[in-house]
Parts: C-alpha cells; structure tokens; sequence
C-alpha cells in the first residue's frame, strides 16, 4: 500500500472531518466576503448578487474569530462565563443528587415510585421552560432562577434513567447475592449500583442536553448577566458576530461536557463485550 | 453414614395471580441424603427439580414441610450450602477472582486470606492464569468453572447445583463431569446435583432420585452401584446402559404425561410456574 494512502486511512475520522468542517468555513467566509458572487457573475449575471449576504446578517468565520478573541482579551466576556458557568454547575449538581438517588430509591421500593411518580411524570411531560415566569417571580432573575430551571430540567432524565437502571438488574444475579447472604447494603451497592450504571451515564448525557437549554433560555428570557444574556443583547443590536460567539462558546462546552462522559462511560464498561458494525 | 441433609414433607404451592389460581408445584417430597453422598434429581422438565432445590437452598420458603441440615432445621441460605447456578450467574462487572470473592466479601472475610482462598480453588478448576479475566472473555464451560469455584470457596458442607452443565457443549459436558468427580473425591462434599440428562446423573451419583411431573414428587429413589472411581468410558458399560434404560423407562411415562396435560391445557391460557421462580 504506498505510504500516503496507509496514512490516509490510518487518520481517516479525523482527515475527513476536518475535511467537511473547512469546506464549509470557506462557504460560509466567500458568502459574506462575495467570493461566489464573484466567481458565477460571469454565469449569472445579475442573479449572481444572491450569493453575497451582508455581514450583518450572516457574520462569517473570520469576523467571529475577530470578536471572540476581542472578546475575550478585554474581559467582557469571563463575567458572562463565569456566571452561566455557576448556573450549570450548581444546578447540574443539585440534580444529580437529588435524581439519582430519587431514582434509585424508586426503583427498589416500589411504595416510593408510586407516591412520586405523579410528579415525576407530570414534570415530564411539562417543557421546563414554561415554569420560568414563575420561577421569576419566586427566586428573581438573578442566577437562582437560573440554577433552579438547570436543576428542574436535568433532575427528570437523571431520575427516570436510573429508576430503570434498577428495575433493569438481571433477577439472576439478585438471586445469587441472596444465595451468599449479601446484605440489603452490599447487594445495592455491588449489584443495582452496578447494573444501573450505564443507564445513569445516559441519564447524564441526557440531562447535560436538558441543563444546557435551561441555562440559555432561562439567561435569554431574564438574566443581567450570563452567555445566553451577552446573545440577547447582541442579537437585539444587531452584533451577529458576537451572537455567534456565545453559540459556538455554548456548543463547545456542549461537546466537551459529552466527550467527558463518554470517557467515563468507557472507563465503566471495561467489562462488557464491545458492539458493533466492523467498520 | 450419618444424614447430612433431610427433606420433610416439602410441599410448595403457587399462587398464578393472572389466572387466581393456587398451583402445587412440590408435593410431599421426602428425602434424605448421607453425609459425602452425591445424589441426582432427574425429572421431566417443569417437573419442580430447580424449585426444589431453591427450597433446600433457602431461596425460597416451603409452603409446608422442614429442610434439616444435620437435624437442624434451616430455613434461609447459609454457609452450610453453596450454589451452583444454572447459567453461570457471575457479576459481569467482575473478574474471575472477583466473582470468586463475592461469596466471602458477604460473610465479611478479609481480604487477603480470601484471595489466597480464592487462589486455592480457581485453580483447583482449572482456572489459573484467568484470573482477571472478565466473565464474557472465557468460554460457557470457564464460566461454570468459576460459578463451581464461587460456591467451592465458601467451603460449604452441601453444594446444591442446578443444571450446571446443562448450556455446555457435550464434549465439554463430559469433561467437566469427569472434572466434577475429581473434585467432589478431593474436597469431600455432600453433592444434590439436578440435571434433565440421565446419563449425566447415573455417571455422577450414588443415587438417582426420579421425581414425577408437576406438581414434583419422588417417583423413585435408584442406587448406582458403579464402583468408583468412574472413568468416562463406564458409560458403555452394559451395566450403565442397563441403569439409564430402567430411569428412562421411569420418566418417560411422566414426560408423556407432561406432554398430554399440555396439550390438554393449551387454550386454557395455564402457564406453569417458572422452573426457577424465585
């Protein structure tokens, strides 16, 4: 096999990913900077002129880049991050310790699920986002109403996910911890615990999607501080460069908080066979 | 010999909350096994063998009747009885060794007197080198190595196994018989072994319970007289063959009877109570 082949293939995830990603950059940098207006005037004529958007309207990669790093070189943003950033964490948190547990105790005591199924059920069929106006007036728009909203939206996957995590264990291996005398304590710990947990990291996965939305909407609906603020205030003044940057600031962290899992869950799953297709 | 372990009058009843029905499922088994006997249960499937012997094991309660071990009635699992589970059963979370420990880390042993333990009897079945080995890397027949290799190391008196071999292939049925023996000689434990392969229980025991089909009951208790130690080859022994024609003859008439009631039943919507219902 020649060499730059074997090293294309070696790297080919990545090759081709970068590959696309460029390829769209560049799309989207000519349509502001009128390179393809350019380039089918000769084709088009005067139709031609559709393809150059104005930067106001579309912004474009480079004009981005210009204001993130202005951006972050003032400071004016670390504020915004700083404060989404607590907003997540807290709320993020308080849902993992009150969902998980919540979950787990419901799936191994039956009398528990029933008294608090009702709300879970309820909470989960109600977009969280529609109880803002009155976590306004409760807590104010200051960061709690935001942590409450993260909490409200990330608090129902982690809970539903690892209810079935519990009712999901293998009733053959309960009856072999039975047969040694396992204690109730050891027997959650070193069975339900563990069959649960693939079903809790996609509680996680899940509720991480969910707390990212409460941050935003909830900083766009009513907040003075905050990345989803600093995007509404942008976009109501027309600074679609900036708007960018708190999106693509918004879907990074996204990404990097789902790559994390995904290395936790490998760390977890040492044990099970690996799936899939071969290629 | 002194009894080892005594079945009194063990009835067990169901309840099918689907069809309100209440099913007998053991019915007045009585049974008594010596102290370092092996004996078998055969029987038609459904028959109740893995129900009963989740009563002997305490899994499940008797709805009449007394389990005594050494003329002491138990009631719960204990130390004195391990099990060998049907499907291998480990904690797929766990190594071999960890499967291994499990039983001990129950009964709160410490840790490093325990892994010498655990050393001493995975590689008694032949497992060493596997020991961090996950359950899905080995083969159906490693997995019930160490499923014999968990109950072996709590040292227990009486080791009950369910169908152990019943999902291996049948070169590696017969080796792990053989293998059985060998061990069963070494660590001198009183064996109930429940199998639906005749040859099998002939091969393994001094005695051969036949129970009848649902609800469970002794049909017939049969002595093996075939002198020890058995190599593989005595299953071609005239006097083997003649063995397993007889407990064939025995069972088959309740096979046929199970097979009647279920095509009698069919269209009644009755169910059976899972073999292993616990």
């Amino acid at each position: 096999m020649p060499l730059f082949l074997r090293f294309y293939l070696e790297r080919e995830r990545a090759i081709l990913g970068t590959i696309t990603v460029v390829f769209f950059l560049c799309f989207w940098e000519g349509l502001t900077r009128g390179w393809w207006a350019d380039l089918l005037g000769p084709v088009l004529g005067s139709a031609a002129a559709r393809w150059r958007i104005s930067p106001i309207f579309l912004s474009s990669p480079t004009a981005i880049a210009r204001t993130a790093i202005r951006l972050f070189s003032a400071g004016e943003i670390w504020n915004d991050l700083r404060v989404s950033g607590l907003e997540f964490l807290l709320g993020f948190v308080l849902a993992i310790a009150v969902g998980i547990p919540a979950g787990l105790a419901a799936g191994w005591y039956r009398r528990f699920c029933f008294a608090i199924e009702p709300f879970l059920s309820a909470l989960n069929a109600t977009p969280r986002v529609a109880l803002l106006p009155l976590i306004i007036i409760w807590v104010g728009i200051g960061i709690w109403s935001k942590v409450l909203i993260v909490f409200l939206g990330a608090v129902v996957p982690l809970c539903l996910n690892a209810l079935a995590g519990v009712r999901t264990t293998d009733a053959k291996l309960l009856r072999v911890a039975r047969s040694f005398k396992a204690a109730e304590g050891r027997l959650f710990l070193t069975i339900i615990l563990p069959s649960a947990v693939p079903f809790i990291l996609t509680g996680l996965r899940l509720g991480v999607g969910r707390a990212m939305v409460g941050v935003v909407v909830g900083e766009l609906y009513a907040a003075t501080a905050g990345v989803g603020f600093m995007i509404t205030v942008a976009g109501a003044s027309f600074q679609t460069d900036k708007v960018f940057v708190g999106v693509v600031i918004i879907a990074l962290a996204g990404v990097l908080m789902i790559e994390a899992l995904a290395r936790l869950e490998r760390r977890f799953e040492t044990w099970r066979p690996k799936v899939g297709a071969a290629t | 010999m002194p009894v080892k372990l005594e079945a009194q009058r063990i009835c067990l009843e169901y309840y099918q909350p689907r069809t309100g029905r209440r099913l007998l499922a053991l019915d007045d088994i009585d049974l008594a096994i010596m102290d370092g006997e092996f004996v078998s249960i055969v029987g038609p499937s459904g028959c109740g063998k893995t129900t009963f012997l989740n009563v002997v094991d305490g899994l499940l309660p008797a709805t009449s009747g007394r389990i005594l071990l050494d003329g002491k009635v138990v009631t719960e699992p204990g130390q004195d009885r391990a099990m060998v589970f049907q499907d291998a059963s480990l904690l797929p979370w766990r190594t071999v060794l960890g499967n291994v420990l499990y039983g001990l880390e129950c009964q709160g042993i410490g840790t490093r007197p325990a892994r010498q333990r655990a050393q001493h009897f995975i590689e008694m079945v032949g497992l060493q080198g596997f020991e961090h080995h996950y359950p899905y890397e080995l083969s159906g027949g490693m997995q019930q190595r160490a499923n014999l290799a968990r109950a072996l190391v709590m040292d227990p008196q009486v080791l009950l196994m369910d169908e152990p071999f019943a999902a291996l292939d049948a070169q590696t049925r017969e080796v792990m018989q053989e293998e059985l023996l060998q061990i069963w000689r070494q660590a001198k434990k009183t064996v109930l072994f429940i199998t639906h392969q005749i040859n099998e229980a002939i091969y393994l025991s001094d005695r051969v319970i036949v129970f009848t089909t649902r609800p469970g009951r002794v049909k017939q208790s049969v002595t093996i007289d075939i002198e020890r130690p058995r190599k593989l080859a005595v299953k071609r022994d005239p006097r083997f063959l003649q063995l397993e024609d007889f407990v064939w003859n025995l069972i088959e008439d309740e096979v046929r009877k199970t097979m009647l009631a279920d095509r009698s039943s069919r269209g009644s919507a009755e169910v059976g109570p899972p073999d292993s219902g616990v």
